[in-house]
């Protein structure tokens, strides 16, 4: 049972980074597959072939180079590096608010890029994807503190291997972390600074003037992105890896449900109801573990 | 010794002659540059000669220093009731009097019997201090010499009082040095009143309603910290006989507590915590040079460099938690206010208070961990807020605006200057930049003691991110086309000073470890048995981050501008026919221009509401402070 974390002992750091940047882009694209299937049947279509996100990227790196500015595309480029950094961070065991405000100045950049281009709908996409970052920032750092009140520490290689189920301690905290893992899914309904769809009130949001081989790039980077923040659910579930992984792919179809079964709200409901969510469910969990402690 | 009383008599001397020589001379800037360069020099000496050694007390001959300062402040209680009886304003009147007649009557009274040990003292506090005072304060000035002539070209109305300005500006340094070099309290608060006069009639400097009326509002609020200094340095004498800063914290704290709590709240209102926070809010109406040395490295400085000072002989009682909360809120609640701002000297403002908030909080909860990080955030937050308030200085005239909203297409209009007010910005909220590496540490230290504190940071640090990023972004938009660039004129003396800042932003991050081993771990070592241990890789990842980014930046920017030619470059989508990138051909032939704003979110963060919160709830932090120091 633990032999997955004997071999997690066995590698060193940078083995650890490595084994991420190979295996994280097929592992989020073939999650990104699984959801488009899964989401066609909900809605009663057959669906694309779970390979269709891997077709997708590769022919959208093939396509001719769009810009309106010359440095737009290096703003993406930047976004990636700084996720996949986060990411090699988060499963080398680093420490946890490092790989977050890594990852923060990574989403940073991205909305940046979309500031960058000028366009109005770019715009609006950049000012609601930096709300969106807002209302998901409290919660992301809370977690981590819940996570150190358990553990006593911040180090992800750590947390993992603790012994005790930390989700018995931390509900409120998974809580509050399930629904801004919603934001950082683009789920809906908090889907609101980019769409997959091109005419929406604001066309294609901060990807609008986006496309080709940067798009595959954000595609790529969405990858990554969703193995880190599978990575985080598994954490509350690390003393035992079966349970943790199955907890990890349950989420992720949960959030395909969530997906399915709302429409979009509009960015004040968003921003409010995740700060108070947070408030309720995030910060209540973290003063009650201080006194039982 | 001499290094120490040298640095409190030079600038001294250079505000004489600041006062003497005619403007605008080439002999006046001259000796200008040369002070200038012996202020950064001197401090990087004394750190030289002190490294290796823990703090030392030097013994002064004080009774003749005690009168003479006495008699100064005398005359510039006069001083202030003539201009405030002058203008109208009896509060201040008041205020000074009542304060002058404490002292006077102390002096007077069990003056002759006072026995102070030690006068002068320096530590790596305050050699920290005068680093920050001396490399900063004196950049600072050297920018204002190319400042202040555009500044009177601009404001035609006003009087051009250059001389006094710069007397006033020397006279700041001075007394900042004293400040952080005096052990004798009675020292530490004449050169504490003279700081709040100087910064009063620096935010007068224009002479007109609105100034005259913020120099005021500054005077009072600074002058009742003074007041209950006063009180707190009477209380202290009568009680245990002490008027020495380092025999202060050793006592017993039945003792020293009210004192403690007395100069705490002199530190308050200096720092611009709630409720005092409107007076810096309203100093923004002075010269740019003001602001950024009331917001870097003097004023707000002062005021939470008291705190930590006196933070030790509140420890583990109900006043420090006061402390805390109050710091926690003032962090929290003008981050929040912050938002809503587009007055970009109102949201440099509200960042500076923020970000005291955090330190005073660090004071209140006083672990070693807690006092590592707001010696670290007093480092980067001089640093990097001095260079933002001089490049919004420079746009101010540049544009005409000082408002967030006409900052569009900033970085085709003023390349430059941009770039280095984005290395500001980014040294106050992205990841390998100062201020996220001290919210890093303080969130680790806040757990540990409070996490109640913990989720007031989670919060705030989540506002500091929005009303950053959303600046960042408007100067960054970039439009198709030939757009005048209107960078000529900057003066050398301005760019000079933005280049030393800018750099410094960037080098303190990477020689932070130092700073920290060198520094700040002999100081805390002095304090505490056990000092905060940072994880090595940790530091070496964010060493990486921040050389990636050195790097990444340069090169990528060569790239994209120069080498990478395989693109076709089209106008953005505007959802017509596009004339321009600003403006297109939308239904029925009509031409539809485009404008970008940001979100400010007034409904939720409005001001004029959660200042009042602020407000409230920090004063009755305050009195519950006041009320467990009294029992």
């Amino acid at each position: 049972m633990n032999s997955i974390y004997e071999l997690y002992q066995s590698l060193s750091i940078l083995e650890r980074m490595l084994v991420f940047l190979v295996l994280a882009p097929f592992v989020g694209g073939f999650l990104a597959g699984v959801d488009r299937k899964l989401s066609a049947r909900l809605q009663g279509r057959y669906g694309p072939p779970v390979r269709q996100p891997f077709f997708d990227v590769l022919k959208l790196l093939q396509k001719e180079r769009i810009v309106v500015n010359k440095f737009q595309n290096f703003s993406i480029v930047l976004f990636f590096l700084f996720t996949v950094f986060s990411g090699a961070l988060f499963f080398a065991g680093a420490d946890i608010l490092l790989t977050i405000f890594s990852l923060a100045l990574a989403g940073t950049f991205f909305i940046l890029g979309g500031f960058s281009v000028g366009s109005p709908y770019s715009h609006l996409g950049a000012e609601r994807e930096l709300i969106q970052m807002v209302s998901y920032e409290p919660m992301v750092i809370l977690m981590a503190v819940g996570m150190y009140q358990v553990t006593g520490t911040f180090k992800t290689a750590e947390i993992v291997q603790h012994p005790g189920p930390l989700i018995l301690f931390l509900p409120g905290v998974f809580a509050g972390f399930l629904y801004i893992l919603t934001i950082k899914f683009r789920k809906s309904p908090f889907d609101l600074s980019m769409s997959h769809h091109a005419h929406q009130e604001i066309v294609r949001g901060i990807l609008t003037e986006f496309s080709g081989p940067a798009l595959a790039l954000i595609e790529i980077t969405h990858w990554y992105e969703n193995v880190l923040l599978l990575g985080m659910v598994y954490l509350f579930f690390g003393f035992n890896p079966w349970i943790a992984l199955g907890a990890s792919v349950a989420t992720f179809l949960f959030e395909i449900f969530i997906d399915m079964n709302y429409a979009r709200f509009k960015w004040q409901l968003t921003f409010a109801s995740s700060w108070l969510f947070t408030a309720v469910a995030g910060v209540s969990n973290i003063i009650v573990l201080h006194f039982i402690k | 010794m001499n290094v120490l009383i040298f640095l409190i008599v030079f600038p001294l001397c250079i505000a004489g002659l600041a006062l003497v020589l005619p403007p605008g001379t080439a002999l006046r800037r001259t000796i200008g540059v040369i002070a200038n360069i012996v202020l950064c020099g001197v401090p990087i000496y004394l750190l030289v000669t002190y490294l290796d050694q823990g703090p030392v007390y030097f013994p002064v001959e004080s009774h003749v220093i005690n009168a003479f300062m006495l008699a100064v402040e005398v005359l510039i209680a006069a001083f202030i009731v003539y201009i405030s009886l002058r203008a109208k304003k009896i509060l201040p009147v008041v205020l000074v009097v009542a304060q002058s007649l404490i002292m006077v009557t102390f002096e007077f009274t069990v003056g002759s019997t006072i026995k102070v040990e030690h006068s002068l003292f320096v530590d790596k506090f305050s050699i920290i201090m005068a680093l920050i005072v001396g490399i900063i304060g004196s950049a600072i000035c050297l920018y204002g010499i190319g400042y202040l002539p555009e500044y009177h070209e601009h404001y035609k109305e006003v009087k051009e009082r250059r001389r006094y300005f710069a007397f006033l500006l020397y006279l700041f340094l001075s007394a900042m040095f004293g400040i952080v070099f005096s052990n004798n309290l009675l020292w530490l608060f004449f050169f504490w009143e003279i700081t709040t006069i100087c910064s009063a009639l620096l935010i007068g400097y224009r002479n007109d309603k609105q100034s005259i009326e913020s120099s005021f509002r500054a005077l009072k609020m600074n002058l009742l910290g003074g007041l209950v200094f006063a009180v707190g340095l009477v209380y202290l004498y009568t009680s245990s006989h002490t008027l020495e800063l380092d025999k202060l914290i050793q006592l017993d704290k039945s003792y020293v507590l009210l004192p403690a709590v007395c100069m705490a709240f002199a530190g308050i209102v200096k720092s611009a915590q709630f409720p005092f926070s409107s007076w810096l809010t309203g100093a923004m109406v002075a010269p740019t040079p003001v602001s950024a040395l009331l917001h870097s490295s003097t004023m707000v400085k002062a005021g939470v460099y008291l705190i930590l000072r006196v933070a030790p002989a509140m420890e583990n009682t109900v006043a420090a938690n006061m402390l805390m909360l109050i710091g926690g809120v003032s962090f929290l609640i003008t981050a929040l206010i912050a938002i809503s701002q587009s007055n970009a000297k109102k949201v440099l403002a509200y960042s500076t208070i923020s970000n005291l908030g955090l330190i005073v909080a660090c004071a209140g909860i006083h672990t070693s961990a807690a006092v590592w990080s707001a010696l670290l955030l007093i480092i980067f937050h001089a640093v990097a807020k001095s260079l933002l308030f001089l490049c919004v200085g420079i746009i101010e005239y540049k544009l005409g605006s000082r408002d967030i909203e006409d900052m569009d297409y900033l970085i085709m209009r003023l390349p430059k200057l941009t770039a280095l007010m984005m290395i500001g910005m980014a040294g106050m909220f992205l990841a390998p930049f100062g201020m996220i590496i001290s919210k890093f540490v303080t969130l680790k230290a806040f757990v540990d003691t409070n996490p109640g504190m913990a989720v007031l940071l989670a919060y705030g640090s989540g506002a500091t991110v929005l009303f950053w990023a959303k600046w960042m972004g408007k100067v960054m938009s970039i439009k198709h086309g030939v757009t005048e660039v209107m960078e000529h004129r900057v003066s050398s003396w301005e760019w000079i000073t933005l280049y030393i800042l800018a750099v410094s932003t960037v080098g303190v991050c990477l020689v932070f470890p130092w700073i920290s081993s060198g520094l700040i771990d002999p100081y805390l070592a002095e304090r505490f048995s056990k000092i905060p241990v940072p994880d090595t890789f940790n530091t070496l990842m964010i060493f990486v981050i921040m050389l990636g980014l050195l790097i990444l930046l340069p090169l990528g920017l060569f790239y994209f501008a120069f080498v990478n030619k395989n693109y076709k470059r089209v106008g953005t989508y505007l959802g017509g026919a596009n004339i321009d990138n600003i403006t297109f051909e939308g239904a029925m032939a009509s031409t539809q221009p485009i404008a970008l704003k940001n979100y400010y979110l007034q409904k939720y963060f409005g001001e004029d509401r959660w200042f009042m919160v602020g407000v409230l709830v920090s004063l009755t932090l305050i009195f519950v402070m006041f009320g467990v120091a009294l029992l």
